[in-house]
């Protein structure tokens, strides 16, 4: 009679007789662990980061964007972009009654200065409605108005991160700031929301496109009224966009399309990451399977002796699997670890985590590997008779 | 008085192939409790073979080997191992002992393939490790053990479970007189306090501490 938790013990002690080789040994597992957890946690970092940008923009929304080009060249599908303000207008001007909210949006990459600060953001362009389409919320002062359409008023609605950057913790309200050779003036603050919104600046996009001389609209935003069919209005869209383009010219996508086509790529690269790391956990499990090899055959006296004392083959064979299988969960211990502290290191540039399937699959795994590499060598160690193994120098 | 055990009729043909080789041949053998006896044979005689019989590592080809009683003859392996963790103690030449692992520890082995509660392993162990005088070093590793002590060590997990009887193989085959002497009278101790000892070994002088000398010769009794 010989119990798990006591052959636990001894496959521990076992296993620290040669450190060394026992942490080499773990050493595929580790890599093979590691890799999959951190690229898992970037994959969902990168999911959490995508969904975090439209999640805000509620389930109603609507966007009309630039179709993409034949060869998905992204060169070719902006210089081919035709959307402008006049499709704002026949959108309005024919499914206006159904919706809520319309707004160009124009994203263009600036630096922002401040005295001797700048700050390299996102500067978006849209109408005075866009406040509710980007779902923000105030800290301080107030979102630019009608009038500041109108009349292309120097002004931005700045992020948690410019206003971070540039002021510190002093409310910017009426601070001027200055992007390319246009002087802003700060209206207010953004409340923090996502890594992917705190580095935008906002103003209307009739002031951006006088200042940076922007024709072209990034998407169109159209936020529908509440208890409308989504996929009617986007027909009706679609129609009415047809007087000014042609149906190559544009896309009319909801959020759901959107994120679905991001998942899809997302699970592309989720399966490649699977075979990467079948194959790293193949080599690590026959690294273990090689080293109990050589181990089982070091250790016969001692398989001898402790046949001679009383153990039974089972005994034997159970002492050499739990010996793999601490190995290679040891590996997966370690390698998730390693993973979780990559993703804290990368935690400020991506919003990455480990999902708790991802730890329950890299430990399953890890027993896994343990127990189908291990069986054959505890298999050799269990028929190893006792006179020959109590011989064998 | 039932011996404490019995070879009756055993033969060990070894099959290899195109010849057969006799390793013994009928050998009958009876044992008492409390006796020490010595299995004494030149190399080759089948002395080791017998060893191995009688220590329930091997089966015999033919016969049967008795222990307190019971017929060990078709019992499964499990059954066999058993039986020799609490009925036999054994004592190599080579000591066998775990490397780099404590006194305590080795003498704590048969233990945990018995059915002896964990609570009760240590105590257990340090009892028979006073007994052969290694209390001083329970937290000794192996390697840092002297011959003698190393065999002192082995002696104390052969009594670890209180066997019916002792099984040394030529125990003092690596030792220096001195030290080869310390050990027999380790044994001597033993079994003056009730133990059946079977001492293996090739040495006449060494057999003469026994109170009974079977001598082997080509696989059979001569004496």
């Amino acid at each position: 009679m010989i119990y798990v938790p006591e052959t636990i013990k001894s496959a521990l002690s076992a296993l620290a007789l040669n450190k060394v080789r026992t942490f080499l040994t773990m050493l595929g597992v580790i890599i093979g662990v590691f890799s999959v957890v951190a690229l898992v946690a970037v994959v969902q970092g990168f999911q959490n980061y995508i969904t975090d940008q439209f999640e805000s923009l509620g389930s109603n929304l609507i966007l009309v964007t630039p179709k993409m080009s034949q060869d998905h060249d992204p060169g070719r599908t902006f210089m081919g972009n035709r959307l402008s303000l006049k499709n704002v207008d026949t959108i309005n001007l024919y499914v206006g009654d159904k919706i809520s909210v319309v707004t160009p949006s124009i994203r263009i990459a600036k630096v922002a200065e401040y005295k001797s600060k700048a700050y390299s953001g996102t500067v978006v362009g849209g109408n005075y409605q866009s406040y509710s389409v980007y779902g923000l919320e105030k800290e301080f002062g107030s979102y630019y108005t009608k009038s500041d359409d109108l009349n292309k008023a120097n002004v931005v609605f700045i992020s948690s991160d410019v206003k971070k950057e540039l002021f510190g913790d002093r409310n910017p309200v009426g601070e001027k700031i200055k992007i390319e050779n246009t002087t802003f003036e700060v209206l207010g603050v953004a409340k923090p929301k996502s890594p992917t919104f705190d580095d935008r600046i906002f103003m209307p996009d009739t002031s951006l496109k006088a200042a940076f001389n922007v024709e072209v609209l990034s998407s169109i935003a159209v936020k529908a009224k509440d208890g409308q069919d989504l996929n009617e209005l986007m027909r009706e869209i679609k129609l009415a966009l047809l007087k000014d383009m042609k149906s190559d010219d544009f896309s009319v996508v909801t959020q759901k399309d959107v994120l679905s086509s991001i998942d899809q790529i997302l699970s592309v690269l989720s399966s490649a990451l699977a075979a990467v790391a079948g194959i790293s956990l193949l080599v690590g499990g026959i690294g273990i399977m090689n080293i109990m090899l050589v181990s089982v055959t070091e250790r016969t006296r001692e398989i001898g002796l402790r046949k001679a004392l009383g153990a039974t083959s089972k005994n034997i064979g159970a002492q050499f699997l739990i010996e793999a299988i601490v190995i290679s969960l040891g590996g997966g211990i370690v390698g998730l670890s390693l993973g979780y502290l990559s993703t804290l290191a990368v935690s400020s540039l991506v919003r990455a985590a480990i999902p708790w399937w991802a730890i329950v699959l890299a430990l399953g795994f890890s027993i896994l590997v343990g127990v189908i590499f291990g069986t054959y060598p505890a298999l050799s160690a269990s028929k190893k008779d006792p006179i020959e193994s109590l011989r064998f120098e | 008085m039932t011996p404490v055990l019995q070879a009756q009729n055993v033969s060990k043909i070894y099959d290899m192939g195109s010849t057969k080789i006799e390793a013994l041949m009928n050998v009958d053998i009876e044992i008492n409790k409390g006796e020490f006896v010595a299995i004494v044979g030149k190399s080759g005689s089948g002395k080791s073979t017998l060893m191995h019989i009688l220590g329930l590592l091997d089966t015999p080809t033919e016969g049967e080997i008795i222990l307190n009683g019971i017929n060990t003859k078709g019992m499964t392996e499990k059954e066999l191992a058993g039986v020799r963790n609490s009925e036999i103690g054994f004592v190599f030449q080579s000591f066998n002992l775990l490397q780099r692992t404590t006194v305590l520890d080795n003498v704590i082995l048969p233990l945990k393939y018995s059915r002896v509660p964990s609570s009760e392993w240590e105590k257990k162990a340090k009892d028979v490790i006073e007994i052969v005088g290694l209390q001083n070093r329970l937290k000794n590793k192996s390697n840092e053990l002297s011959g003698g002590q190393k065999q002192r060590v082995a002696i104390a997990r052969a009594m670890v479970n209180d066997p019916s009887m002792i099984l040394a193989d030529e125990p003092t085959g690596n030792l220096d007189t001195k030290t080869g002497e310390e050990i027999i009278n380790n044994f001597l101790k033993l079994n003056s306090q009730g133990k059946t000892i079977i001492l293996v070994t090739h040495d006449d002088d060494l057999a003469k501490i026994a109170q009974r000398k079977i001598m082997l010769k080509d696989g059979c009794i001569v004496k």
